[in-house]
């Protein structure tokens, strides 16, 4: 580019000054600086939209029909029309499920858990006796009585049974309030119109159920963690022993080139090909081991390989690249007189790394591990080629159980047509996001508290 | 001899250490073990693609030239999945390409530390959030903005055009904060001595700066590229469950071949929705995934060795 002014002298400064082919390079360059400004916003904003769009969802009004109103039910025994159902004895509230639900229906919920300790309702004492003799006996013969939430759970979901027939956003909710009215009023006459969020501890404690209104993601989030459980028991050690070797022992040569560009070239591969590496390796060549029937486990052979364990090494191999490349860097960190220090008091390579590297490192190696594990908690492509299950309501019971995670479900949900899937799935990304904010809030912790050390 | 002249060195000298060997092994096992997941990905991918390629169904040149996907009728062409993934690739870099760039020229050439201070944390987090959210995203928000504004007739409910948009944002962090590195090794003396000449700052960003961090620059794009390409809950949950197939010269090339805003399913989504289902080993759903996976491997691995390549040249120059 050419300056404005080229002439020499006193007067050129002047000229600049003035001259309007300066004002306008000046003013082109304002203009640039807000447009860069404005690219930059659209990234802030779409922050903000991705939130709100979450929000957005996760609370409004819904428009709820009962098979029995709650009020007719708490009168019939008795109590004024006002009082929650919550607030009858457990007898009345067994009352209740035995006039409304058929008898065979409640000798099942007899046979799972009894209602009282002392008495039976609807299952005959010497059956239940005979029952409990058999080989498989039923849970009720083991299982403490139902308690007074189990059975107001039980008469809600069989007597009152409770839809949602219709839901609405927040931002609807509260500005159109009106129009909803109206609307829900001529299109589902018998529902009520309530706000409901459909983020609450219910939703968190509560196992996955085909009905949105009841559906929770227990099952989810105790398969999140026992996935990231051993996820982590498989990477750190190989991760952390990886990057001690590729930083304290490897000696400049061929063979370590090729491992780091390797490590580097693994951290870019699609985590969709770790999901086909572990669906052919773990889930069909180990199925003996990954499937627990090695261990003579019976009950749990039927997940085939597509278990926790399975799932778990999967993530393993995804967040190790991430975790030596993290350790590699925080390893890297300590200085060299350390090492020196070390080594000039006579100890080993490995005594120095062990006594002066690494608890210096491991703050570095830590944070770079549970930004890894964030990845992991976060990742559904590989999990969903390894073969989550689709529908899952119990518990799993150890690594060798069938699973599904926390973003599995979402995205099961997320995939629903029906609008009150949408809310429950923005429900758990909310869930979602906290966790992986929890576990970031931590590393930027550590990271602090480490920097303000060194410094 | 020596050992008796200098006992205490010569012992030590010799002195076996069993215990060091192995945790010296052990520690290369460890290292050795990302080469082992290398070579898994490698032979389990070519081998069930290569079963795949041997069956009767199914041949390496229908599977490079034909236009249909349908499993059902063994049609087994993956171009209808090529080119759906080079709708949301393309669409995902011209949202991300210039705001991420432009995102890191401010950063890095005009941001003052608070700002920077708030931007960075926000990038940060936008680079953590799980893609299945911003899957969620694209289905309830992105998609009824297109169809709002673009009408519902063009827009289909599911479209590439809004998973590709998507995917731009999901994007934008990184190749913000590659761009910035590259900008920041640029020398400061290059800047200043384009300030000494007279040119203004938005000059000495374009015209010095920029040139000076083109490799680095590309090598951010070409990773970009690679991670749009594998990206895979976006374009799961909005882009479609169904390979776009066409027949050149029947279907309209800008009409439907090419257009974002028909349904399509890329090479990443179908091997999620196909896996999705109770799959039988051994059957050619299942061994056709695996070609795909292959062909998807390798395209990322190139573009990321490329890019490595990028980044190698412009530390060459500066550091």
């Amino acid at each position: 580019m050419t300056p404005a002014g080229t002439e020499t002298g006193g007067r050129a400064s002047d000229l600049l000054r003035s001259s309007s082919q300066m004002r306008r390079r000046q003013r082109r360059g304002l203009i640039a600086r807000f447009a860069l400004l404005a690219a930059l916003m659209v990234a802030v904003a779409a922050l903000v939209t991705l939130i709100v769009t979450i929000l957005n969802s996760s609370f409004g009004l819904v428009a709820v029909e009962n098979a029995r109103s709650p009020s007719e039910l708490v009168t019939s025994r008795g109590y004024a029309e006002d009082t929650a159902l919550g607030d009858l004895s457990k007898e009345d509230l067994v009352a209740l499920l035995e006039a409304e639900i058929s008898t065979n229906l409640g000798r099942r919920f007899e046979r799972e858990q009894r209602f009282f300790d002392n008495r039976l309702v609807f299952e005959d004492p010497y059956v239940l006796n005979d029952l409990c003799m058999t080989d498989e006996p039923p849970p009720a013969c083991y299982l403490p009585a139902r308690s007074h939430s189990d059975v107001e759970a039980l008469v809600v979901e069989r007597v009152v049974e409770p839809t949602i027939v219709g839901t609405w956003s927040f931002f609807s909710s509260t500005f159109s309030r009106e129009e909803i009215e109206a609307h829900a009023a001529e299109k589902y006459p018998g529902a009520e119109l309530e706000h409901r969020s459909w983020l609450s501890w219910d939703f968190v404690i509560s196992p996955q159920s085909p009905e949105p209104a009841i559906a929770g993601i227990r099952t989810a989030l105790l398969g999140s963690l026992w996935v990231v459980l051993i996820t982590l028991i498989f990477s750190f050690p190989i991760g952390v022993g990886a990057a001690i070797y590729l930083e304290e022992y490897a000696r400049e040569n061929r063979l370590t080139a090729i491992l780091q560009t390797n490590i580097n070239n693994l951290a870019g591969v699609p985590s969709i090909i770790y999901g086909m590496l572990g669906l052919a390796i773990f889930v069909r060549t180990l199925e003996v081991i990954t499937s627990g029937s090695f261990l003579g486990t019976g009950g749990e052979a039927t997940a085939n390989g597509r278990t926790i364990v399975s799932a778990g090494l999967t993530l393993g191999l995804l967040i190790l690249p991430i975790i030596i490349i993290n350790a590699q860097e925080a390893i890297r960190a300590v200085p060299g007189s350390l090492r020196q220090a070390g080594m000039a008091l006579g100890s080993t390579r490995w005594q120095t790394v062990r006594s002066h590297v690494l608890p210096n490192a491991l703050p570095g190696i830590l944070t770079g591990t549970i930004l890894a594990v964030a990845r992991a908690l976060g990742e559904t492509a590989p999990l969903v080629v390894v073969g989550a299950s689709t529908f899952i309501t119990t518990d799993p019971s150890g690594p060798f159980s069938k699973f599904t995670v926390l973003p599995i479900q979402i995205y099961q949900w997320t995939s629903r047509p029906q609008d009150e899937f949408r809310n429950i799935a923005a429900a758990a990304i909310l869930v979602l996001l906290v966790l992986l904010l929890t576990l970031n809030t931590a590393a930027v912790i550590l990271r602090n508290k480490y920097s303000r050390r060194t410094a | 001899m020596t050992s008796e002249a200098l006992p205490l060195a010569g012992s030590l000298r010799k002195r076996r250490r069993p215990g060091e060997a192995v945790i010296r092994g052990l520690l290369f096992i460890a290292a050795a073990l990302s080469i082992l997941t290398t070579v898994g990905i490698v032979f389990e991918l070519g081998n069930e693609a290569l079963l795949f390629f041997r069956s009767e169904e199914a041949s390496l040149a229908e599977f490079l030239s034909s236009t249909h996907w349908q499993p059902a009728i063994l049609d087994f062409g993956i171009w209808p999945l090529v080119l759906s993934t080079l709708t949301t690739s393309v669409t995902a870099m011209v949202v991300a390409l210039p705001v991420g760039l432009a995102t890191a020229i401010y950063l890095s050439e005009y941001a003052t530390p608070r700002v920077r201070g708030t931007v960075k944390p926000v990038l940060e987090i936008l680079a953590g959030i799980p893609t299945v959210v911003y899957g969620y995203f694209a289905l309830t928000f992105m998609t009824p903005l297109l169809r709002s504004i673009l009408g519902v007739s063009m827009v289909e409910i599911f479209n590439t055009a809004s998973a590709g948009i998507v995917v731009g944002i999901l994007i934008i962090p990184l190749v913000s904060s590659m761009s910035e590195d590259a900008l920041h090794a640029v020398p400061m003396s290059l800047r200043e001595a384009s300030f000494a000449v007279g040119a203004t700052k938005l000059e000495t960003s374009l015209r010095v700066v920029l040139p000076g961090a083109l490799s680095g620059i590309t090598a951010a794009f070409v990773v970009s590229i690679s991670r749009a390409i594998g990206e895979t809950m976006v374009v799961a949950i909005a882009a479609g469950a169904g390979p776009k197939n066409f027949t050149f010269g029947e279907d309209s090339l800008f009409g439907y071949i090419l257009n974002p805003f028909v349904a399509g399913e890329t090479m990443t989504g179908h091997i999620v929705r196909i896996s999705g289902g109770d799959l039988s080993y051994n059957s050619i759903d299942y061994n056709s995934i695996f070609a795909i996976g292959l062909a998807l491997f390798v395209i990322t691995l190139t573009l990321n060795i490329l890019s490595r390549r990028f980044v190698a040249r412009f530390r060459e120059v500066y550091e």
